[in-house]
């Protein structure tokens, strides 16, 4: 049998939670500044690389798809502990929140390339042609007329990419990024209670709790299907 | 360039670690074949729950998948094998990697089910009934078929993305692919191994990837 006290003791430990709120509070900032980092390059780097893209330039073209599909294929944490451990030897250091923070805005534009292309490409053709006809040049024609019709239609896929990728910090723990399951993790072993791990826990419900919600409120309002 | 080789991708150290790698990728591949059925398995669950279920059962899907929509997976993970202990329940690596995989894919293949589950028309169910099939009939001969087949592109990201997650294991010295890459990599003094296992992933999951592409690109043409 479970023992009450024991669980509250080990698990729901107000004394051990206060001593470390200050150190977890800590890890939620880095955690938070990662994720809007990552968010903000890869979507801006996939953003573009669609708009590259869509200039059909095959040698162009071949390079961005091999990119995105490599990004695609590769674990995250492979991408992490490669770019933190291999490039070293090669004199290339970096730190653990800038490997975490590369590998992760990688996976993101690699993903966020594809829904915009996809979003480009689901337009109808006369809609360029439409564009063109009135005199815009084809940049112009892009960026006036098909980008706006082709973003209403990213937004729903793109938010759940995005909490999904940004869930990747994470990650950051395994290369000792002070972030939050690091911090909780360590703490948790040095004060041999788990409080501080229900903590992180909570921590990462709260802040992810409301993107999760915001995205399902994104899928009926932006979907795809209609 | 030579040296560039010698560093990331040594010959010898190929040879020397091809063994190990291997066996971590069997480790991988049969991860994989445990979890993704699994997954499948929990994720239909819950979307049948939530297509057949009262309005206070949807309400309880919902929570459910949010949630664990909302943990990062490697802390679930840490919490199942970490935590877990503290209840003096001694649970070994395979089954916590299990236990937080079929909770983190089975939400994430559920939301994936559960648009299949809606794309199909009422009326399909109604003539199902109506020729005299009775509930599970209809929705294992009539319903699921067509959801499956709506939503298979996603089905497919899915498991990519699950097949990928198996790296977390590492994390807890599950001896996978990533896990055997970083042990041989702190034995030799080399990142060989780690980008011989990248490779690994790639040549596995890079079909998969492409495959996806072309289906994605495929159907947005038609409209």
């Amino acid at each position: 049998m479970i023992d009450i006290d024991r669980l509250i003791f080990s698990f729901f430990n107000l004394k051990i939670a206060e001593k470390y709120l200050p150190l977890i509070a800590e890890g939620v900032a880095t955690t938070i500044s990662l994720g809007l980092a990552v968010i903000f390059t890869g979507i801006l780097v996939g953003l573009l690389l669609s708009l590259v893209r869509s200039q059909q330039i095959k040698f162009i073209n071949l390079f961005i798809i091999i990119l995105v599909d490599i990004c695609r294929s590769l674990p995250p944490l492979v991408l992490i502990i490669l770019f933190y451990f291999a490039l070293p030897y090669v004199q290339i250091s970096m730190s653990a929140f800038t490997s975490t923070w590369f590998a992760l805005s990688l996976v993101l534009a690699a993903f966020s390339e594809e829904i915009f292309w996809a979003g480009i490409l689901s337009i109808p053709k006369g809609q360029w042609e439409a564009a063109r006809s009135t005199g815009l040049s084809s940049w112009r024609a892009l960026m006036y007329v098909i980008l706006p019709q082709a973003l209403k239609l990213t937004v729903a896929p793109l938010t759940s990419r995005a909490i999904a990728i940004t869930k990747g910090t994470a990650l950051g723990s395994v290369v000792a990024l002070h972030e939050v399951l690091n911090i909780a993790s360590s703490s948790s072993s040095e004060a041999g209670n788990a409080t501080p791990l229900i903590m992180g826990a909570f921590v990462y419900l709260i802040i992810f709790i409301p993107f999760v919600m915001f995205g399902r409120w994104v899928e009926s309002h932006f979907s795809w299907k209609r | 360039m030579q040296e560039l080789i010698n560093v990331f991708f040594s010959p010898e150290i190929i040879v020397k670690v091809w063994p190990f790698l291997l066996q971590g990728l069997m480790t991988t591949v049969e991860l994989s074949l445990l979890v993704i059925p699994m997954g499948l398995l929990g994720g239909l669950t819950v979307a049948l729950f939530y297509n057949q279920g009262s309005k206070f059962t949807r309400a309880l899907v919902i929570l459910y998948v949010d949630i664990f929509r909302s943990f990062p997976p490697l802390v679930l993970l840490i919490l199942i094998y970490f935590g877990l202990p503290f209840l003096q329940i001694e649970i070994s690596k395979i089954s916590a990697v299990a236990v937080c995989f079929i909770l983190n894919t089975s939400s994430y293949y559920g939301e994936v089910f559960r648009a299949g589950l809606e794309s199909v028309p009422k009326g399909q169910m109604e003539a199902a009934r109506a020729s005299g099939l009775n509930l599970s009939q209809s929705l294992l001969y009539v319903i699921i078929p067509q959801s499956v087949r709506n939503v298979l592109p996603e089905l497919i990201s899915n498991t990519v993305e699950v097949i990928k997650l198996t790296s977390l294991a590492s994390v807890v010295a599950l001896p996978e692919l990533l896990n055997n890459a970083r042990q041989a990599q702190s034995l030799t003094y080399n990142p060989t191994p780690i980008v011989l296992a990248a490779l690994m992933y790639l040549v596995i999951l890079w079909p998969m990837v492409r495959l996806l592409s072309l289906m994605e690109h495929k159907s947005s043409h038609v409209k």
